[in-house]
Parts: structure tokens; C-alpha cells; sequence
């Protein structure tokens, strides 16, 4: 190894060094008023414009090994970068940096001290997540997984004094830590007797299928936890309202995925077999994820709540890819296995730029409303054009739609599905077609929530007098937008490029690597007599059709604008009231599928003066799983409580009682 | 030589004897004062004994071990106690948890148990008392079952300090006693323990009117 190869790796480090620096530097800087928005945020922006670069040219520059002298003793700090961390880096950089860009106006408002705080934490939880991405032993993982959960609560318990917000980081944290209990049991079956936690050894032990499988179960609950793969998604629907929309943004984008790679780390790379159940359960874990989330995301009326739910759909796709990855996998169809887990990874990469891209929008609507309830706004296109049009780009995108970037990735994945009528298990021949149709109707539907979405929020008239004083949102918050709306853009026209230049990490994990049949311009992955696409074709005819209507309505047609009411069903007068609300957009979806949810409705009483009506469709699985828990919880601890007298004799007895037992234990 | 240290064993036996005794006396014994001469008699016993292994073995750090007994335990602990019962005017006559009939049969049981526990352990010890192993284990197990058994604090404190007796026991007999260092640091916890304690009483005096212990469970959180 040349001193030359080590140079991506050091940079990483060093900007984790720079970002921790830069969290010491803001509990300075809050002192004075506007230092830490004016400096630290973009200081910061540089940092992960830097460590998008690194992780870019860590695809292609060979595998390089660091051991860092902190730790405890005998026990350092081992860092690794190969091109799946490397990966995994741009992801983080590229989408931090347009989230940090746009925070920079976010937070302005804020008061001096509270910003400095937020700041640290802000730089802490962007240190952590490259860590965590970083790290080649179970010891530096967990310490930086650690730093990642503890800060990002302190970010989404930002305005801690609401109790609701108290509670839902409580929430967070504690299925956090549930998740991290069962990394830290999976690294130990994963150390396999050696003693030794560096993966190196990892890679090296020889497991069981057993073993190999009770390491794989631990992961996928560990990382699922920290992913929001049902059943332990609870926690991200009432998170990420509470967090500030930057930080949302960070969390859904980014931390959600660092889960993503920990499960492909441990699965592909540390352990030494793969079997094919083991795809074949995430398989139905995602596409139950995917679907469940979807359902909920259409019956919501808070727009971050929906936003939230979304975020589980996808991953619920990433995680029904990596199952199909597997099946692949196991089944000797390296080729296939490099397609799914390209889809894979362009979804990953996909779900960072658009879903920040929403979230952060959904900041700016709430900086200028300072309302998240749906039913409350409308009609602001007219008033924030420019998050509006870069917020419709961003709902494109998820609802995948060409030639923006989600399509590309649920196409390969389709594409995927499509083949596996090659596998040489029947019964998997037979129930994956259903699946292929599950994350279409996972798909169509997301488009749905969108349509809802972004028609709720900007279309239409104002649900509320109050919006028309509605502000446009400050030029670094449309930069930050702008940056990742241009991602979704370019990783939309360009994925021939993009496809290659995901070769190394799906040849790492997968060994073998995507075949375009097609060109520079048209992307056939399987062979260009099945199915090609050619984005930047397909572009340019949609432009040059909107172009010549365009051009043809205003010259030849009547060439001006009129402006009229509509036809108005012969009503005196229409007003803001009359238009579809949120809960009225979702009620079809909420008939259907009523079985998943509770439905707490509030009739009004025929007499009243002022009627109120308002429904809630709650999470089931709440019910079903978490309360039951919860009340064994406190019974338990209600009995153990009965321990605790208060008299000292009875103390003086459980040590005795303790005292002979251990001495008849031990002599015996 | 040999005859000699027959003759010491002997007199080491009958010291340990007296001290399983006293043990069980002070499970009978109702007041306070009473407990505290069992008490100051415990110590002397524990003194002599741990000279005489220390004659009789040529152990010379021992004497010190003796001579710190003899001061702190025979002297110096029960004088306190006794200004501190005067003080409080505390002695009376205390009725005990379980009634001492049966609080008798519990020890014998202990005892029983830990002369089957010692032996075990005194076949691996080299000393020549190892047999007196199993008194110093019963002395501990039966002046916890005093704490137990009793609901004042003074009394519960004294059960505490001749549990520590017991351990000193089992050291000497083990292993011809700890080395003085550690001696001398356990010494003067017991010591400081003592006084803290004995402000505590005070305390607990002044808040309860009592130094009945059942009226602390009001301090249990709810």
C-alpha cells in the first residue's frame, strides 16, 4: 500500500475531526448573535461537500486500513474505507451538504443560544453518522452508533419543552437502545469465540448456519430498529414531526440508510455464508414495510407525519431489494443479485436527496405558516414559488415518476422482480410475482400520497386567512432545496453513468457487477431486447412536446392568458372550505384498508352550535404489540416494587437469604 | 514443642468455644446494656485467642491485631455504646421479631450448616487452628441473624461489629489473620462507622421520637 492510497481515508477522518471541532467551536460562537448560522452551518457545508468528494473517490481507489491511537487501551479505533463505505460517504455529503446549505437560513431565526446548542449536536450527529461508516471494529461501531443515537435525540428534543416532543424523543430513544442491545449481542456471535472485534476477524471466523443465522436475525432487528422496518417503525412517525425539519431531513435522508449499510456490511462482507430464508424473510419484511407505510402515509394529515410514514415505505423497498438480493445471492444468480442490489443502492442514494428535499420544503411551509396540519394550508404556490416548484420535483421524484431519479430505481428493481421466474426454487417462482405486484401497488400508491401531498399544501385556494401574508423562504434555504433538487434531476438523466460508477460496491458485495447492454444513453440491464430506457431521450421529447404546445397555445391558439372563475356546479359562491381536505383526499384508502388501522372518530352532536369533527387513524401495531408490552413492563416492575419495604429487617434477610445460597452454591 | 502446641490448641478451642457462646447469648440477651458486656466479652475472647496463635506460631504482626482488638473492641466501643445508651436512655427491655426459643433453634440449624461448610475449606488451610474455621463462620452467620431479629439501631449495630468479629476469627483461623495494613484500615473503618452511627441514632431520635427502625419505612418512596 502506497502512502498515496491512504489519502481518501485520512481526509474522512480528518473532516470528522473538523465536524467535532466545529460542534466545540458553535458552544463558542453562540455568544455572539448570528456567528453560528453565518459561519458554523457553512463551515460545516464544506465539510460534507469535502466527504462527498472522498467517498466519490473512494469507488475507485483501492481499499485503505487506519488504526487510530484513541480508545481504550489495547482496544483503538480501527478505520477502513472501501467502496461500500465509500458510497455510503457521498450519500452522506452530497445530502448533508444541501440540507446544511439550507439550515444556514433555517435556524436564523432562532435564538443565538439555542442555535449554538443545536449546532453542536448538528455537527456531532453528521461526525457520528461517517463514523459509523468508517469504523472496521464492533468497538469504534458501537461508540460511533452511540454518538449518532445520543445526538440526533438531542436534535429532534430541540423544543423540549413540549411534552409531546419530550415524549416522542423518549420513544426514539429507547428503541434506539433496544436496537443497539441486539448489535452489541450480534457482534459478539459475529466475534465467533476469537475474543478478537475487529472485522477483519469477523471476516475470518467460521460459523454455523446456526450462528451464522442467529448473527443474521440479531442485524436485521438491530438495524431494522434504527431503519423503521415494522414492526419497530413506531418510533419515526412521531420523531420526525417533533424534530426540526433540517434535521428530519438529516435523520430520514441519511441515519436511516447508515441502518441500510450496517445490514449489507454484516451480511455480505462479515459473515462467511449466506441462506436463502434469510432473503427471503426481508423480502416479506420490506414488502410489508413498504406497503404498511404507504397505507398510513395516505391517511395523514400532518405533513411531516406523512412525510414520516413515506420514509417507511421506502425503506421497506430497500429492504424488499436486499431480501431479493439474497434470494439471488444464495441461488447462484450472481448477475441478477448485481441488479437488485444496484437497485438497492440507486434507491438508497435516490431516497437521500428526495426525501431531504421534502422535508427541508416542508420546513420553509412551516417557517411561513408556522402550521403542519394540512387542513390548514393550501394554495401557496402562489405565495413561495420557488419552494413550491423545488418541492414538486422532490414529489416527482418519489412518486416515481421519469425521467426524475425514482423511477430509475424502482424500474431496475421491477426489472429485478421480472426475472425471477430463473430461480430454481418453485415456490419462490411462484409467490415472487405477487411481490413484484405488491411494490407496484407500493408505488402507484406512493404517487397517490404525493398527488395529496403537494395538492393539498400547494394547490388550491388558502385553507386560512392567514396565509396569504405567507413569505417566500430565504435564499440559503432555495439553495439548499435547489442542490438537491438538482440531484434528483441528474441522477434522473444520467443513470448509465451513475449505474457504473455503483460497479465497485455492487462487485464488492455481490461479485459480479451490473452488464449495460445498452449505450452512454440508453440503460438495458439485462439486455437491450427486454428493456432499455434512455432518460435523456425520453427528456428531451417530453421538453420538445411541452415546448411546441407551449409555444403553439400562446402564438397560434389565442396567445394570451384569460382569467375566469370555473364553472362553479351553478353554486352562488365557492370559498376555500369547498375543496378537498386532506382527511377527504385519504378516505378512499382509509375504507380499504381499515383493518390496519383504529379509526377514532369525534361525531358532533346534531344540536350543537359549533360542530367539531375530527378523526385520527391509529397505528394498530401500537395497540396490538407495544401496550401489551408496556403494561407486562409495568406489571413486572409493580411486583418487583413489592420488594422494597422500607424495612431494614427485611433488607437484612434478602442478604442473608443471598448469602446462603451462594455459600451452598459454591461449596457444593 | 509438640506437647506445647497441643496445649495452645487447646486453649485456642476453648476461646472458640466461649465465643460461639457468647455468640448465642447475645441472641438471647433482651437489653440493651446486657448486649453490650456480651459484646465487650466477645472481644476479649477474640483478643486472647489471636495472642495466643500468635505466641504459639511466632506470627508476630498478630500481637498488634490483638492489641487493636483489645483497645477498640473491649474498650473503646463498648464505652461508647454504654454513654450513648445513658444518653439516649434506651434500655429496656425489647421484645425481638421472632421470640428467642426459636431464634435459638435457627442458629443451631446455622450452625450445623456452617461446620458442614467449613470443612471443606479447613482440609485445604495449613494453620493448626483450622478447625475453629467453622466456629468463626457460625459467629458470623448467628450475629446477622441478631441483626435480623432485632428492630432497634443499637442493637443492630453491635450485630453488625460482631459479624466483623466473626470475620477476624475466620482470618486468624484461616490464614493466620490478614496482613496488618489491612488490619489497620478495617480497624479504623469500624471505628469511623461507629461514630457515624452513633450520630445517626441521634438523628433518627430527634425525627422519629424512637430508635425504633420499623418507623422508617415511612422514608420508602411511593
Amino acid at each position: 500500500m502506497t502512502p498515496f492510497d491512504m489519502i481518501p481515508l485520512q481526509w474522512a477522518w480528518g473532516i470528522v475531526l473538523y465536524w467535532l471541532l466545529l460542534g466545540g467551536a458553535s458552544l463558542l460562537a453562540r455568544h455572539v448573535s448570528g456567528l453560528v448560522t453565518d459561519l458554523i452551518f457553512p463551515l460545516s457545508a464544506l465539510g460534507a461537500l469535502v466527504m462527498a468528494l472522498v467517498g466519490g473517490s473512494a469507488l475507485i481507489l483501492p481499499v485503505s486500513h487506519f488504526i487510530l491511537p484513541i480508545g481504550l487501551p489495547d482496544l483503538p479505533f480501527h478505520l477502513r474505507l472501501d467502496a461500500l463505505s465509500g458510497f455510503f460517504l457521498l450519500l452522506l455529503g452530497s445530502a448533508a451538504f444541501g440540507v446544511t446549505v439550507y439550515a444556514m437560513g433555517y435556524f436564523r431565526s432562532m435564538a443565538d443560544d439555542q442555535v449554538g446548542l443545536l449546532a453542536l449536536w448538528f455537527n456531532l450527529f453528521l461526525a457520528g453518522m461517517a463514523l459509523v461508516l468508517l469504523a472496521d471494529d464492533a468497538y469504534a461501531f458501537m461508540v460511533a452508533w452511540e454518538v449518532m443515537a445520543l445526538s440526533s435525540y438531542f436534535l429532534v428534543t430541540t423544543d423540549h419543552q413540549i411534552p409531546d416532543i419530550r415524549r416522542a424523543g423518549f420513544l426514539y430513544l429507547l428503541i434506539a437502545h433496544v436496537g443497539a442491545v441486539s448489535l452489541l449481542l450480534c457482534f459478539g456471535v459475529l466475534q465467533g469465540g476469537h475474543g478478537a472485534y475487529t472485522f477483519d476477524y469477523m471476516r475470518l471466523a467460521e460459523m454455523t448456519p446456526f450462528w451464522a443465522s442467529v448473527a443474521f436475525l440479531l442485524a436485521l432487528f438491530g438495524f431494522g430498529a434504527k431503519a423503521g422496518l415494522v414492526p419497530m417503525h413506531v418510533w419515526l412517525p412521531e420523531a420526525h414531526p417533533a424534530a426540526p425539519s433540517p434535521v428530519s431531513a438529516l435523520m430520514s435522508g441519511i441515519m436511516l440508510k447508515t441502518a441500510i449499510y450496517g445490514l449489507l456490511r454484516i451480511t455480505f462482507d462479515l459473515l462467511n455464508l449466506q441462506i436463502g430464508w434469510w432473503g427471503t424473510l426481508a423480502l416479506g419484511l420490506g414488502l410489508l414495510t413498504a406497503l404498511y407505510g404507504v397505507i398510513f402515509a395516505a391517511v395523514q394529515s400532518d405533513m411531516k407525519r406523512l412525510l414520516a410514514w413515506s420514509s417507511i415505505e421506502n425503506i421497506g423497498i430497500i429492504v424488499a431489494a436486499f431480501g431479493l438480493t439474497l434470494i439471488f445471492y444464495t441461488d447462484g444468480k450472481g448477475g441478477l443479485a448485481a441488479l437488485s442490489m444496484t437497485a438497492l443502492l440507486y434507491h438508497a442514494l435516490n431516497h437521500a436527496f428526495f426525501k431531504s428535499l421534502l422535508f427541508i420544503g416542508t420546513g420553509s411551509v412551516l417557517h411561513a405558516t408556522h402550521e403542519r396540519r394540512m387542513g390548514h394550508l393550501g394554495g401557496l404556490m402562489r405565495y413561495m414559488p420557488w419552494t413550491a416548484w423545488l418541492t414538486l420535483v422532490g414529489a416527482l421524484a418519489i412518486a416515481g415518476l421519469p425521467p426524475l431519479n425514482g423511477f430509475i430505481s424502482e424500474w431496475l428493481l421491477l426489472q429485478a422482480f421480472l426475472l425471477t421466474p430463473g430461480l430454481s426454487q418453485p415456490y419462490l417462482n411462484m409467490v415472487i410475482p405477487v411481490a413484484a405486484a405488491a411494490v407496484a401497488l407500493a408505488a402507484a400508491l406512493a404517487a397517490y400520497v404525493m398527488v395529496k401531498f403537494f395538492g393539498i399544501i400547494f394547490l388550491g385556494q388558502p385553507r386560512d386567512p392567514a396565509l396569504h401574508q405567507a413569505r417566500e423562504a430565504s435564499w440559503p434555504e432555495r439553495l439548499g432545496m435547489l442542490w438537491l433538487a438538482a440531484g434528483c434531476v441528474l441522477l434522473g438523466l444520467l443513470p448509465v453513468q451513475v449505474t457504473a460508477a455503483l460497479a465497485p460496491v455492487v462487485r464488492l458485495l455481490t461479485g459480479q457487477t451490473l452488464v449495460n447492454d445498452g449505450s452512454w444513453l440508453v440503460l438495458a440491464p439485462v439486455s437491450a431486447e427486454r428493456a432499455s430506457y434512455a432518460p435523456l431521450i425520453f427528456f428531451a421529447v417530453v421538453a420538445v412536446v411541452l415546448l411546441l404546445t407551449f409555444v403553439w397555445v400562446r402564438k397560434v391558439y389565442h396567445g394570451r392568458i384569460r382569467r375566469a372563475d370555473p364553472w362553479d356546479c351553478g353554486y352562488l359562491e365557492q370559498d376555500a372550505r369547498m375543496q378537498d381536505t386532506a382527511e377527504g383526499f385519504g378516505q378512499p384508502i382509509r375504507q380499504i384498508f381499515e383493518a390496519f388501522m383504529r379509526v377514532e372518530r369525534e361525531r358532533p352532536d346534531p344540536f350543537d352550535r359549533k360542530p367539531r369533527y375530527s378523526s385520527a387513524s391509529l397505528d394498530q401495531i401500537w395497540f396490538v404489540l407495544y401496550e401489551p408490552i408496556a403494561r407486562l413492563a409495568s406489571w413486572v416492575s409493580d411486583k418487583v416494587g413489592r420488594l422494597q419495604h422500607g424495612r431494614i429487617q427485611w433488607y437484612l434477610i434478602y442478604s442473608f437469604a443471598t448469602l446462603i445460597f451462594l455459600l451452598v452454591f459454591v461449596t457444593r | 514443642m509438640t506437647l506445647s502446641l497441643t496445649y495452645h490448641l487447646q486453649v485456642i478451642n476453648l476461646l472458640a468455644a466461649l465465643l460461639l457462646l457468647i455468640s448465642f447469648a447475645m441472641l438471647s440477651q433482651r437489653r440493651i446494656v446486657g448486649l453490650i458486656t456480651l459484646f465487650a466479652w466477645q472481644g476479649a475472647a477474640l483478643s486472647a485467642s489471636t495472642a495466643i496463635v500468635a505466641w504459639s506460631t511466632g506470627q508476630h504482626h498478630l500481637y498488634y491485631s490483638a492489641a487493636l482488638t483489645l483497645v477498640l473492641k473491649v474498650i473503646a466501643m463498648p464505652w461508647f455504646f454504654y454513654r450513648l445508651v445513658k444518653k439516649l436512655d434506651v434500655d429496656r427491655d425489647v421484645e425481638p421479631m421472632i421470640n428467642i426459643p426459636t431464634t435459638m433453634l435457627i442458629g443451631i440449624v446455622l450452625v450445623i450448616f456452617a461446620f458442614n461448610l467449613a470443612m471443606p475449606i479447613s482440609q485445604m488451610s495449613g494453620t493448626v487452628m483450622r478447625s475453629t474455621l467453622g466456629i468463626a463462620m457460625a459467629t458470623v452467620l448467628l450475629a446477622f441473624l441478631m441483626m435480623i431479629t432485632r428492630s432497634k439501631a443499637i442493637p443492630q449495630v453491635i450485630g453488625f461489629l460482631a459479624m466483623e468479629n466473626g470475620l477476624f476469627f475466620a482470618a486468624t483461623s484461616a490464614t493466620y489473620g490478614m496482613p496488618l495494613v489491612v488490619e489497620m484500615g478495617v480497624a479504623l473503618d469500624v471505628l469511623v462507622g461507629v461514630f457515624v452511627l452513633g450520630i445517626f441514632f441521634f438523628q433518627i431520635r430527634e425525627t422519629f421520637d424512637s430508635l425504633d427502625l420499623k418507623h422508617m419505612e415511612k422514608l420508602k418512596e411511593k
